[in-house]
């Protein structure tokens, strides 16, 4: 499996209910299903990932998450996951509130813009940046809610949410020494477990 | 199906006494089927294919190799087609009450020797199920890998995995709806009456007189066809386009779309008993799998074993993405595995008959699934 999808696995309880919120070609659900023994669904609008997940097996539901998630009642998952996505929704606080409506725990993990190297190439050359995982140009980024590890953690104290465990890593996945002291600054992506307060 | 794709109809005889949801007794009953593919020794690859409002048991092939026109799915069904043949062994009848060779309105009532016409009873889904349930032991299919549906025949598959959780893997709902809306039913109740009110009709009795209702018949598919394509798709198909007349003298003008749904009503009432459509609307009308169970159809399929595959299409107002959407959460809800797609189409209801590429991808990248566990 993926090194970050690892990472969410791993935040998973056995046998529990997982939403998993842009679940791409369902890599996650797959092995939560297989592995972990999970009642998991996925939602995705790309009819790609969708045909990949119906080849996976992976229950996926054609449903985009810009347009809510009204059908899904209150406290009717145990974990809801947004794995590299919200960034790209039209209202990212939204997204949040909604998540922590239909689970108690959410997972969430967003590449981190304030990374030395975004701010390099921004201070250098006076650019949005460009790099692996942030492939697309301003005017074409499918990411037009990026933010820092600051932005969100201040997001998250002023709306009441509670971060119960934060884990940052490199553009490979790994956790670093340097990471743990000067997260906004070296981490690429943080994965974070939240709660309601 | 032979290999040149010829079909050939058989007939299954049931002798006893078959009690109906209304509280009425048939004695017996026939159903008319056609079947594709090779039962396998397991008898593990069998799909039913439930037919719609007025289709039947012809569904895929053609009977002799100058028929002018296949089965009503055959892009759907055949070898190396989204329900491949070449895997699977399908089974496709003429529903209870039908008018193409199963028992129905146009069959001779044994106890007075006159066809049952207007007093055939009522027919419900579940009757339909109970009744395909005899003809799957006959055929020794104890349970189906698949059984598939669109728009009625959708209904039959949801009420299949509610009725008889053990004897369906897969339910694959296409274009369907939990139950009819108050529109729904109204459109269905215009149809009806279209049908009643014909002079031709003569209380259902048509028959005996030698006569048809075809005027009403045909005004009642003509109601339904314009439900079955969107406003967009029939502005595509047809626009302003006059087929003959001249618009700016005002006179005998007649519109392309005019002459379509005239055609399409008359063509109808040639083929198609009035009795059987009153009472095929009227199955559709009372289905409603949750009324049973305190109106939640998420609790009446808590029973459930099958896995779940439910298409929508975008531009389908009979029964919107936002009917399937409701069996979805119920689905989700009753912790079932369903997994469910909206295809983009411009083609209303009807698309679920048409051959549209993403959603023949999505039909047999899940059957490819049924087929390898």
């Amino acid at each position: 499996m993926r090194a970050d999808l690892a990472i969410v696995a791993k935040q998973i309880e056995h046998g529990s209910r997982v939403l998993d919120l842009g679940c791409g070609r369902g890599e996650l659900l797959e092995w939560l299903t297989r592995h972990r023994s999970v009642n998991g669904y996925g939602l995705d609008i790309d009819p790609d990932n969708i045909n990949a997940c119906i080849s996976a097996g992976v229950n996926v539901l054609e449903q985009d998450l810009n347009l809510g998630l009204g059908n899904f009642p209150d406290d009717s998952f145990d974990t809801v996951v947004m794995t590299e996505t919200i960034q790209a929704v039209a209202d990212p606080l939204f997204q949040l509130r909604e998540m922590l409506r239909i689970a108690k725990t959410c997972v969430v993990s967003f590449p981190n813009f304030a990374n030395w190297r975004c701010r390099l190439y921004i201070a250098t050359r006076g650019n949005m940046p460009i790099a692996k995982h942030l492939p697309n140009r301003w005017f074409d980024t499918p990411n037009i809610h990026l933010c820092s590890f600051k932005d969100f953690e201040e997001l998250c104290k002023e709306q009441n949410i509670t971060i119960a465990e934060r884990f940052v890593v490199d553009s490979k996945n790994q956790p670093r020494p340097l990471m743990n002291k000067f997260p906004n600054f070296f981490g690429v992506t943080a994965f974070y477990r939240l709660a309601r307060a | 199906m032979n290999p040149s794709g010829l079909v050939t109809t058989e007939t299954f005889h049931w002798a006893e006494n078959f009690n109906l949801r209304s509280g009425n007794t048939l004695p017996g009953f026939e159903l008319i089927y056609e079947t594709y593919g090779v039962l396998n020794p397991t008898a593990s690859n069998a799909i039913l294919v439930c037919h719609a409002l007025s289709g039947n048991h012809h569904a895929a092939g053609r009977y002799t190799e100058d028929d002018s026109k296949p089965g009503w799915w055959d892009a759907a069904i055949g070898p190396g087609k989204p329900i491949d043949t070449d895997q699977f062994f399908v089974v496709s009848l003429n529903n209870l009450g039908g008018c193409h060779g199963s028992t129905g309105p146009l069959t001779i009532n044994p106890q007075t020797n006159k066809a049952y016409g207007p007093d055939f009873p009522p027919v419900t889904v579940s009757d339909w199920v109970q009744s395909q349930a005899l003809l799957a032991d006959h055929l020794g299919i104890t349970r189906f890998a698949a059984i598939i549906g669109g728009s009625l025949g959708g209904m039959q598959a949801l009420q299949w995995s509610i009725d008889f959780p053990t004897r369906v893997q897969h339910a694959v709902l296409i274009a369907a709806a939990p139950k009819l809306s108050a529109q729904n039913i109204a459109f269905n109740e215009i149809a009806r009456h279209a049908i009643t009110s014909d002079p031709g009709y003569a209380d259902g009795h048509y028959v005996e007189e030698d006569n048809n209702p075809d005027k009403g018949l045909g005004i009642a598919r003509m109601i339904g066809h314009v439900t079955y394509l969107s406003a967009s798709g029939m502005g595509l198909k047809f626009g302003r386009e006059i087929k003959s007349g001249d618009i700016g003298t005002a006179r005998d003008v007649q519109f392309q779309v005019e002459s379509y749904l005239q055609y399409q009503g008359q063509n109808f009432a040639k083929t198609f008993d009035a009795n059987t459509y009153i009472r095929m609307t009227h199955a559709l009308d009372y289905f409603d799998p949750a009324q049973d169970h305190e109106g939640s159809l998420t609790k009446a399929l808590k029973k459930a074993t099958a896995k779940f595959l439910v298409i929508s299409f975008s531009s389908d107002w009979r029964f919107s993405p936002q009917r399937s959407q409701e069996i979805v959460d119920a689905l989700v809800e009753a912790k079932h595995d369903v997994v469910s797609t909206c295809i983009e189409s411009e083609h209303g209801h009807d698309s679920f008959l048409m051959p549209l590429p993403r959603y023949f991808e999505v039909l047999r990248g899940y059957l490819n699934r049924v087929a390898s566990t």
